[in-house]
């Protein structure tokens, strides 16, 4: 296994997938412990057919797909999650609304200009060759923001997700840390929807959380292992996906899906 | 000296009048037990004293320099926090949460706090336990202890023994009673068990969207709805 690893690192494109892949698998766990426990996990979804609309845009405006995607995804972002606590349509109805229409938006630009073809398959289920050096960088750098951010924020993040109510009485400013969230969110599912697509990514951020609520019993521990968890699954998805020469969105996916089953088994005693 | 009081306050609820009018003042050392069916505007008007939902006229003030800034609340449990993976002490630890402010790590005086409150609570050995895993009973010890650590001076509880069994329900009123008595801890409980109220309380306010009554419990038990609600046999 080590050698295959090494055999797949001597390809710069590979290896700069696992960088990003790495981090972004970071990041979409530890918001993904915060989301779930939050009964959030659907914006996930939302937000990464958002995302495939405003690619799908960018691309037939000749813009550079991050700097487009970004601030439309954010803005979703914080969108869904006012509209959800306080509107008269119900917050999955909406999220569904939103999904569905931005993904019908995507599909009709990309129809009347590109055509479609293996662009939009890889939008819809990931590629690791999607990413050029400039990607890299920007995905580099935003990621460990959200991580910083993430770990300053540790605590108030854990009061709000775990009692909103009381945060709000002992004066916190708990909108602005849903933003905070919801913000962090937004630029996670863009920078790991170019590898895992459109239709993959929300598992990222879904399953790692799911699987170590079975086993562990605090919050930290939640977290941690959430993380770990992630990762090893992303690197075990990825060896999988070039020896199977799979996409890697749905192999990482399967891996997941096996470690929370075996995470459930495990639990149970 | 007086911690809250309120005038006139009314508040809409989904387009409803929910709270009409409501005035009442609250001395430091007081326990306040807020009464009325479901409907009445208990919670309401308990959500608006927290911030937590906006006044349609009249103002609240709250005594800052005796509260410190901070008011402990113990609000009604959510569905989601039932099987919410964390530990006792992390959420006690919660409580701590303002006074830590933008320190990304609680100090040593904050986790002093939290362990002399585990103490006072007798939940102490159970610290390292997960909140799920506990019984009702202890969950609301955990929480009293988070709104303890928020602040000493006033405690805002609301509907605090629903879905405990008698046993546990009367200990948990009695916890309350003693953190009024002997710790001077000003108390709002929202409650719908009158008997209990009358019996530990010595302010009662009854709600009926407006008030029906407020001042001394020794005066509410002659009332018409204290004997309707005691059924005579106090």
């Amino acid at each position: 296994m080590i050698q295959t690893l090494q055999e797949m690192l001597s390809y710069p494109f590979i290896s700069r997938a696992v960088i990003v892949g790495i981090l972004v698998s970071l990041c979409a766990a530890l918001l993904g412990v915060s989301l779930v426990l939050k009964r959030f996990s659907m914006i996930g979804d939302g937000l990464s057919h958002v995302s495939f609309g405003a690619l799908a845009i960018a691309m037939a405006m000749n813009i550079a797909p991050l700097k487009l995607s970004i601030p439309v995804v954010v803005i979703a972002a914080f969108f869904l999650l006012r509209l959800s606590n306080n509107s008269k349509i119900k917050g999955d109805a909406l999220i569904a609304l939103i999904s569905s229409s931005s993904l019908a938006i995507g599909v009709i630009v990309i129809s009347r200009t590109t055509g479609m073809n293996a662009d939009v398959d890889s939008y819809m289920f990931g590629s690791i060759l999607a990413m050029n050096d400039d990607d890299v960088n920007l995905s580099i750098i935003l990621s460990i923001t959200v991580l910083i951010l993430f770990v300053l924020f540790y605590h108030q993040l854990f009061s709000v997700t775990f009692d909103e109510n009381f945060s709000k009485a002992a004066g916190i400013n708990v909108s602005l840390y849903n933003m905070l969230i919801a913000f962090l969110t937004a630029i996670t599912i863009v920078l790991g929807m170019r590898m895992m697509g459109a239709m993959l990514i929300s598992s990222l951020i879904i399953f790692p959380a799911l699987s170590s609520m079975r086993i562990f019993k605090s919050f930290r521990l939640v977290v941690v292992s959430s993380a770990v968890i992630s990762v090893i699954c992303f690197i075990i998805g990825m060896i999988v996906s070039y020896q199977y020469s799979i996409p890697v969105g749905a192999s990482v996916v399967v891996v997941n899906l096996s470690v929370l089953i075996l995470c459930s088994l495990v639990g149970k005693h | 000296m007086s911690i809250v009081t309120c005038k006139d306050i009314s508040i809409e609820y989904d387009g409803k009048v929910a709270v009409d009018q409501v005035s009442f003042t609250i001395e430091q050392g007081d326990y306040l037990c807020i009464v009325g069916e479901n409907g009445s505007g208990k919670s309401t008007l308990v959500k608006a004293l927290m911030g937590l939902l906006k006044l349609k006229s009249g103002e609240i003030e709250i005594n800052k320099e005796l509260t410190l800034g901070g008011i402990g609340y113990l609000p009604q449990q959510a569905d989601s926090q039932k099987d919410f993976p964390a530990s006792v002490y992390e959420i006690v630890l919660s409580g701590c949460i303002k006074s830590k402010g933008l320190r990304p790590f609680y100090n040593v005086k904050e986790k002093q706090r939290v362990k002399d409150n585990l103490e006072r609570l007798n939940i102490f050995d159970l610290r390292h336990k997960s909140y799920r895993e506990l019984s009702g009973g202890q969950q609301q010890r955990v929480l009293l202890a988070r709104a303890l650590c928020a602040t000493d001076s006033l405690l805002v509880l609301d509907e605090p023994v629903t879905g405990l069994d008698p046993v546990v329900t009367a200990e948990l009123y009695d916890i309350i009673e003693e953190l009024n008595r002997r710790e001077h801890v000003t108390i709002i409980m929202v409650s719908h068990d009158v008997r209990m109220a009358t019996k530990g309380a010595n302010k009662i306010l009854q709600m009926g969207r407006k008030v029906l009554f407020f001042g001394k419990t020794k005066e509410y038990i002659n009332t018409s709805y204290a004997k309707a609600l005691l059924g005579g046999g106090h």
